[in-house]
């Protein structure tokens, strides 16, 4: 599915990414954790084109495919979805206009037809019952005036619609109470097939016992230090990062 | 004397006009013609022209035109009382029966009359107004919403001000009067229209509106005509006290489109809402004047203004707020931004708060901006191609405004237009109904 090696890239002249390499099948969950500063967002950053973060050495495969290479827009139709650490608010683009120009962008390239708006509205009305938010959320601007968990279940909401190959979850626990923790991670259980992989970028330990990763890896000073399986997480838990840091590990 | 100044006191001589109105035209005539013609050293038409009107100098008054108007423009489907004028030429065909309340200047009965006399080139001053000069000097035909205590107007008052192509350069102008007195309400439609054909017209228009104590009007002026047209115009609104006046104007096309909103704050407690929007592109150039004069104290004044500029387009937005001693306690407010989608399009935008006053709370910003990057990349990462992100948030920008129109037979009507006008593939976004 994906394949990261000796991934260098900097944001702003200054470099973060230090050499990352990483290796995702068909299916597998893998959890990335670190301390703040290490590279985390970076990752997800790169890998979704953002402008500003630049690739300077090694390679992603993605499907087979350069995923560098490619615009953002095309990663995107091509099966890579990224769901922000920090979603952004749109005043006066409605939720559902969004997501429908985005849905009939990825069926076009796929060849498939574009929904009606009947036919959409429809879909987007079940999607967002399976996320627990309001079917009156669509209506509103894009993210306008959401709370941090709102704006979380928002972005689970585009993934299931968008039905992703890989999806990358960038820090989508930070501020979230448990009972949006878990209508979260439900989202997200209910989008595991076995076919299709996840990332899942987080600082805590708390949202592995929800979504539970078939690998752990520690990311510091832009490179993986430590790779483990879920007990990793629970070890970090306990230790903190500084033992791994330190390279007393 | 310039040509044009000469030309159009000639239009006046050829008019036919009520007597009781002859008094204002002369006076209008008398401050046209001994007016300095103003160039790009008078402040209030710094960046705007006025050379494409000289060079066309209209000799004649648009023609009366029989069109099948609902073809060559597309009403806005309201339930309201509806008065059309093609060029200038009130159609009754198309009209509705006006309710009591509603009347033209030439059906006016006597005390009409005498309110129209009262109030008409009285809110607007003239002097300070070169092209309300004008408009007093032509005054004849025009529209009297007159609603007193014991009335209520059913609906909204529709005025659509049709143009339809003249072979030569010519002359329409339209003139409304709003007198609500104390405790009523009234909502007026001004839309200004014409289908794109080039057009050969130069169109005047001004509305006065006195809005007596605790009285509110709910305004629009939706002005989308053809890009050669030009079209000198204004709002002068007297609020006396806890008066309301809430407005919405839009505008787009037009070589040179020069419309002032101006508003005395006259009794305590009055509120002034206006939100607008212009969208020149092509050549288009469009200039917002707004001044508004508080003289009193505790009013309350709420504007912003939009623009997106595209293309060698132009335009100017001049809010000027101006604080008098006494009135302490104002809270005023106003907010313009810019989208410039072009290189070589033009924004002057011009601030102006007077405060005279100690005890106030003014605030104002104007910025000139490109679209925000990380919402460009928010809607990328869903698939969406950078152009299309760019007229999706453009759009939104002023989505943002539409979304407040309290009428929503208005948003209906210019979602659709403005997604076009944007470039909206298929037209659909922002059309999208959720029932």
């Amino acid at each position: 599915m994906l394949s990261i090696k000796g991934l260098h890239a900097k944001v702003e002249e200054k470099d973060i990414l230090k050499g990352l390499d990483i290796e995702i099948k068909p299916g597998e969950v893998h959890a990335i954790m670190g301390p703040n500063g290490s590279g985390k967002s970076t990752l997800g950053n790169v890998l979704s084109g953002r402008p500003g973060y630049e690739a300077t050495a090694g390679s992603v495969s993605f499907k087979g495919q350069d995923l560098l290479a490619l615009d953002t827009e095309e990663r995107a139709r091509n099966g890579l979805f990224l769901a922000f650490q920090y979603p952004v608010e749109i005043p006066g683009v409605s939720n559902m206009e969004f997501l429908k120009v985005s849905v009939d962008a990825k069926r076009k390239y796929a060849g498939l037809p574009e929904l009606s708006a009947v036919e959409f509205m429809k879909l987007a009305r079940e999607t967002s019952k399976r996320v627990n938010l309001d079917a009156n959320f669509l209506k509103r601007g894009v993210n306008e005036g959401f709370s941090g968990g709102e704006k979380k279940r928002n972005e689970i909401m585009q993934m299931m619609l968008l039905e992703p190959d890989l999806c990358i979850l960038d820090e989508t626990d930070s501020g979230l109470d448990i009972d949006a923790l878990q209508v979260v991670a439900d989202g997200v259980n209910s989008m595991r097939d076995g076919k299709r992989s996840f990332i899942v970028v987080t600082h805590y330990q708390r949202l592995l016992d929800y979504i539970v990763p078939d690998y752990v890896h520690v990311l510091a000073d832009g490179r993986i230090v430590k790779s483990g399986d879920k007990s990793l997480a629970l070890e970090l838990e306990a230790k903190g990062y500084s033992w791994l840091e330190n390279g007393e590990g | 004397m310039t040509d044009f100044q000469q030309q159009a006191l000639q239009l006046a001589a050829q008019q036919s006009s009520p007597h009781w109105l002859a008094a204002l035209r002369a006076t209008g005539a008398d401050r046209w013609s001994s007016a300095t013609w103003p160039t790009r050293k008078n402040e209030a038409w710094k960046y705007t022209s006025l050379l494409a009107l000289q060079n066309d100098n209209p000799a004649r008054w648009a023609s009366v035109d029989n069109c099948a108007w609902q073809e060559a423009i597309d009403p806005i489907d309201v339930d309201a009382t509806r008065l059309v004028f093609i060029n200038g030429h009130f159609r009754p065909e198309h009209s509705h029966e006006l309710p009591a309340g509603v009347v033209r200047f030439s059906e006016a009965d006597a005390h009409q009359q005498q309110l129209i006399v009262r109030h008409l080139g009285k809110v607007m001053d003239s002097s300070q107004h070169l092209f309300g000069a004008l408009s007093d000097a032509v005054a004849g035909e025009g529209v009297l919403i007159h609603v007193s205590r014991d009335q209520k107007l059913d609906k909204p008052v529709y005025v659509v001000n049709v143009s339809t192509p003249e072979a030569q350069p010519a002359m329409s102008s339209q003139r409304i009067l709003v007198v609500l007195e104390d405790s009523t309400e009234a909502e007026l439609i001004e839309h200004y229209v014409s289908g794109n054909e080039q057009q050969n017209l130069f169109v005047s228009s001004f509305t006065e509106v006195v809005v007596g104590n605790n009285a509110q009007i709910q305004h629009y002026r939706i002005n989308l005509e053809q890009e050669d047209l030009l079209h000198v115009g204004g709002v002068h609104v007297d609020l006396h006290r806890d008066a309301r006046f809430l407005g919405f104007t839009l505008a787009q096309g037009s070589r040179l489109k020069r419309i002032d909103y101006h508003v005395n704050h006259r009794g305590e407690g009055a509120h002034l809402g206006l939100n607008g929007v212009y969208l020149p592109r092509n050549k288009q150039l469009i200039d917002y004047h707004t001044n508004v004069e508080h003289r009193v104290p505790r009013c309350t004044t709420d504007e912003v203004f939009r623009g997106i500029i595209g293309d060698s387009a132009k335009a100017v937005f001049n809010g000027r707020i101006h604080i008098h001693q006494d009135a302490q306690k104002t809270l005023a407010e106003m907010s313009n931004r810019n989208l410039l989608t072009s290189p070589t399009a033009e924004i002057n935008t011009k601030p102006e708060l007077e405060i005279y006053a100690d005890d106030v709370r003014c605030g104002h910003g104007a910025t000139i901006a490109q679209l925000d990057e990380t919402s460009i990349f928010y809607l990328q990462s869903r698939g969406v191609t950078r152009a299309d992100a760019v007229r999706m948030l453009s759009f939104g920008f002023i989505n943002e405004l539409l979304n407040q129109v309290p009428e929503q037979a208005i948003q209906d009507y210019l979602r659709p237009r403005l997604t076009t006008l944007f470039g909206q593939q298929g037209g659909e976004l922002g059309q999208m109904s959720y029932e």
